[in-house]
């Protein structure tokens, strides 16, 4: 989550914008539940604030929608990208998801396109995607390339397809009306 | 270049571009990621010739530094928290035989009770060890101040510790703006010991010193001190020409040419301040902030002349004296004694404990309202009512138990919890 | 900086390892081009082992290194009495750092020698015992660990004496001192566990571990020779009689650290790699109280009674040692006249032996060669 964050600032960083990603600053262990942020914007960040009223959240985990307040300051015009084979309603969140605009929310199976692409369930890459997919604060282009620049050789080649993957499944979902 | 890169990273490729010749570190969180950096760099020869001693702790980080120092080469080392205070009696030694090594200090709360997060009690503690003290806002100037601080060591033959507010700038992915080697080698020349444990010539290092030269030597060390105040904003003019770019320097005012009210901080905290005074502003109050960049020597003279003329002055800070109170409070106090600004001394941040807008936005208000007692510590967003409860708990029973475990219960989050 | 020579009767015939020898076969201290690198003037106590220790140890080490040396000095005895602000009586570069850091800031002059392609300079870091099996410990076993080139030397007088004489890690069992007073119904120090800093480095398995005492000057000066022979973390460790601490008169250092190898309390040994390559036999087995009763830190053990118990157990340690690092040597068994402390001087309180030194020893046939027959 750390580096999907990292990820993010990157891409943003590489379309010329200025960007700030930052963990919860936790004792970091693989498996422990972990927050990171990202600001992007136009003009240069000096707030050093943890993000409370976030414009978009990514959850990777879906097992932590229990845990912690996930979307707490998320505004109903905000992004909610959400890992999971289940639709909202089948997470049952139907009733919470309906204050938020339909084309803004989406689950996706990034555990499993990442599995596919990459051999691993590292769903990081496919996250960005689908990201960059269901809204126009990154680009796809902007995600691969940060993909590929942390990722040399083959390792970027999968990483990027994956990334493209997700971002037509989301991409398609839209267009299709399909609430995934 | 610019890069956008962890705080750590760029720290690391800002110290290897200055050449140490040892290396000394001993992990511990948050300075960790800076110096696996630059051991990595050290294995790969991107630092030629370099040594990266790795010791059994901090105090053998400092005392091996020492050693390289003396033997007349560029040392660095990097710590936090209780890693500086187990350096401790070190870091009076290369203070007091002169030594230029140079430290990053990624900030962190000292425990008990355990605590990873940022604050800055540990640089805090040790104000008074003889080191010079910088403290960055931002990783830009936390790599521009390293280039800085290595220079003005060897100028000076005194240590350096670069303050940098850890995971709140060491994790923190940003754009940073790396300078080229060269830009680097025109600037920092290489290291002239004053001192130097040479077989062709055989000094003596460390002599014991009784009452009859002690006092000497030590207004030595003062009077070089106070040489830094002149040295510092020299080689911050010589960097903006170098690198054209500002970085540095003792303090820097924002917005405070007519404000009325002055905020001081050091540190990354300053660009949420600076936002919550342009938001202020807006509303057409006059409130400006003053950066302390440099802690150690003190810059009392600047701190007075940019303060004098406000009505007050918010001082807010990771750190206080038990007891007593503001640490950095007192030392603006100091520099305006004798004069009109009214100074509030607010902690806040203290172990990681986010510094929001919001909760700035009310502190300036209750003090605008005169709700905050001036000349008294204050604790901004503290939870009194879990406070007052604990101390209940203290008074009815025999055996309460542990504070921090008694308020953890009662709070009932998780360290991990985004607060 | 001013180098002071040595002085012709600091060569002269009674110098250790002199007498009567062609000028090759003299010892270091004997040699009139010896670096004298703690020179006169310094202000230890008369009798001072430490001194004595640190003189031959490092003008060996400045031979060896043909005065390319560097010494980085633990806080103690020997750093107070060699430097009094201004005065100075190294004639080699010198640093003295704090009480517990001496092998960390020697091997960061290592590195930064290193880092410079100046590896002909070679450190010395060195410490009492304090400094080395105590609060400088853990910057020990790091420095070992990571086999960084340097040679350090614990100079282990067995006490804090510089506070004041204090129980170390390295105080005996039983002795007394300011700390350990011989009141109450354990006079003396504990018997604890111990703590045996040069098996320790040992089991560090550094490429050379020796002990060695001040009574047998040419033994350690080829000590520190083979040390420097060698890269990496070395480790001797001397023993040095102290006066002051013990309570022992000061024409009695030279035997006093003859007489702990003689009965077997200080083993006399050197390793390499983790074996032990050679140890020092010893010529001729003396019962603890021999050592014992020249120190007043053991007195209680004597006066108002004899302590047989407490000294049964320091005998059996000492027997520990002697089956442990089979220091006997072969015809041991026989009676064996040697004289255990007469390098000094013939011993006022005992009557001289004849002196019949073991034929199988180098050193000894130097004695032979050196001594002649008993006076």
């Amino acid at each position: 989550m750390v580096t999907a964050s990292e990820l993010l600032s990157v891409a943003a960083f590489d379309e010329g914008r200025h960007a700030q990603a930052f963990p919860t600053f936790g004792s970091e262990r693989t498996g422990a539940p972990v927050v990171s942020f990202c600001r992007i914007d136009d003009k240069a960040i000096r707030t050093r604030e943890p993000v409370s009223h976030p414009d978009a959240v990514i959850v990777q985990d879906p097992t932590l929608l229990h845990q912690v307040d996930l979307f707490g300051g998320l505004d109903p015009d905000g992004y909610i990208l959400l890992n999971s084979e289940r639709g909202f309603d089948e997470l049952g969140m139907g009733e919470f998801i309906s204050a938020f605009q339909p084309e803004r929310v989406r689950t996706m199976p990034a555990t499993a396109i990442a599995r596919e692409h990459l051999g691993r369930p590292l769903p990081n890459s496919v996250l960005l995607g689908g990201f960059a997919g269901l809204c126009d604060l990154i680009s796809l282009d902007a995600v691969t390339q940060a993909l590929r620049d942390r990722f040399p050789g083959k390792l970027g080649d999968s990483n990027t397809a994956a990334a493209t993957a997700a971002c037509e499944h989301v991409r398609e979902s839209l267009t299709g009306g399909v609430h995934a | 270049m610019l890069e956008q890169l962890e705080g750590s990273q760029a720290v690391a490729r800002a110290v290897g571009m200055c050449r140490p010749e040892v290396i000394a570190a001993y992990p511990i969180s948050p300075q960790t990621h800076i110096v696996e950096a630059l051991s990595d760099m050290v294995r790969t020869s991107d630092i030629d010739p370099c040594e990266y001693m790795m010791v059994e702790s901090e105090f053998a980080a400092m005392s091996a530094c020492i050693g390289a120092s003396a033997a007349g080469a560029r040392a660095y080392t990097a710590t936090a928290s209780q890693g500086l205070l187990f350096m401790a009696e070190a870091l009076y030694n290369a203070s007091g035989l002169g030594l230029p090594i140079v430290m990053t200090l990624a900030n962190r709360a000292i425990g008990a009770p355990i605590n990873i997060w940022n604050d800055h009690s540990d640089s805090m503690s040790q104000r008074d060890s003889g080191w010079i003290q910088l403290f960055a806002e931002t990783n830009q100037e936390a790599v521009d101040l390293h280039i800085q601080a290595f220079r003005l060591a060897e100028e000076l033959s005194l240590p350096v510790m670069v303050c940098m507010d850890g995971f709140i700038l060491t994790h923190a992915f940003e754009q940073v703006d790396l300078p080229s080697q060269d830009q680097v080698d025109d600037f920092l020349p290489s290291f002239k010991p004053r001192q130097m444990l040479d077989p062709a010539e055989p000094m003596t290092i460390g002599a014991m010193v009784g009452p009859e030269a002690f006092t000497e030597v030590k207004y030595l060390m003062h009077a070089k001190q106070l040489q830094a105040l002149d040295a510092i904003p020299e080689i911050a003019a010589d960097f903006t020409e170098g690198f054209g770019r500002e970085s540095g320097g003792l303090v820097r005012s924002y917005r405070a040419d007519d404000a009325e009210t002055i905020v001081v901080a050091l540190g990354s905290v300053l660009g949420t301040i600076e936002d919550v005074i342009d938001e202020l502003r807006e509303q057409g109050v006059k409130i400006g902030a003053l950066a302390i960049k440099c802690f150690r020597p003190w810059p009392i003279d600047e701190v007075r002349e940019a303060l004098v003329d406000a009505d007050r002055v918010i001082v807010i800070e990771k750190a206080f004296a038990v007891g007593a109170g503001g640490i950095v409070g007192q030392n603006v106090r100091l520099a305006l004694s004798g004069c009109e600004p009214t100074v509030f001394d607010i902690v806040a941040g203290l172990g990681g404990r986010p510094i929001t807008r919001k909760s700035l936005r009310s502190l300036f208000d209750e003090v605008f309202e005169g709700n905050i007692e001036p000349n008294r510590l204050h604790f901004l967003d503290l939870k009194k009512d879990v406070v007052e409860r604990e101390i209940g708990r203290t008074e009815n029973g025999r055996n309460p138990g542990p504070h921090a475990e008694n308020i953890l219960r009662d709070i009932g989050t998780v360290a991990s919890d985004s607060h | 900086m001013a180098e002071q020579q040595i002085k012709g009767y600091q060569t002269g015939t009674f110098v250790v390892g002199n007498r009567l020898l062609d000028p090759e076969q003299r010892s270091t201290q004997a040699r009139t081009e010896r670096s004298n690198t703690l020179t006169s003037g310094h202000r230890a106590c008369q009798g001072c082992g430490e001194a004595l220790g640190a003189r031959y140890t490092l003008d060996a080490a400045m031979r060896a290194t043909d005065g390319k040396l560097v010494a980085a000095n633990a806080t103690g005895c020997l750093e107070v009495f060699s430097t009094p602000y201004p005065e100075s009586s190294w004639q080699l570069p010198w640093i003295h750092s704090l009480f517990g850091n001496a092998p960390a800031v020697a091997a960061g002059v290592a590195a930064a020698l290193k880092a410079k392609g100046r590896e002909d300079v070679r450190v010395v870091g060195q410490a009492g015992d304090g400094g080395t099996v105590d609060i400088g410990f853990a910057c020990l076993s790091g420095m070992f660990e990571r086999n960084d080139d340097v040679l350090f030397v614990c100079y282990d007088n067995e006490g804090y004496m510089n506070t004041g004489v204090q129980r170390s890690g390295a105080t005996p069992p039983a002795a007394r001192t300011a700390n350990t007073k011989p009141v109450g119904p354990e006079p003396g120090n504990v018997f604890g566990q111990g703590k045996n800093v040069p098996l320790i480095a040992l089991a560090h398995e550094i490429p050379y571990v020796a002990t060695a005492t001040v009574a047998e000057p040419r033994d350690l000066e080829e000590k520190v020779e083979r040390a420097m022979e060698l890269r990496g973390a070395r480790y001797i460790h001397v023993f040095v009689p102290c006066p002051l601490g013990w309570g022992s008169a000061s024409e009695d250092t030279i035997r006093l650290a003859r007489l702990v190898k003689e009965t077997g309390i200080f083993p006399v040994f050197e390793a390499e790699k983790g074996e032990v390559t050679s140890v020092s036999k010893i010529r001729r087995h003396v019962p603890v109280t021999e050592y014992l009763k020249l120190q007043r830190r053991f007195a209680h053990l004597f006066k108002p009674e004899l302590n047989t118990g407490v000294i049964e157990r320091l005998q059996a340690g000492a027997d520990r040692n002697i089956e442990r690092f089979d220091l006997l040597a072969d015809d041991e068994g026989a009676e064996f006249p040697g004289e255990a402390t007469d390098q000094a001087g013939p011993p006022e309180s005992e009557p001289g032996r004849p002196v019949e030194p073991d034929a199988d020893s180098d050193v000894s046939s130097l004695l032979r060669e050196t001594h002649g027959k008993p006076r």
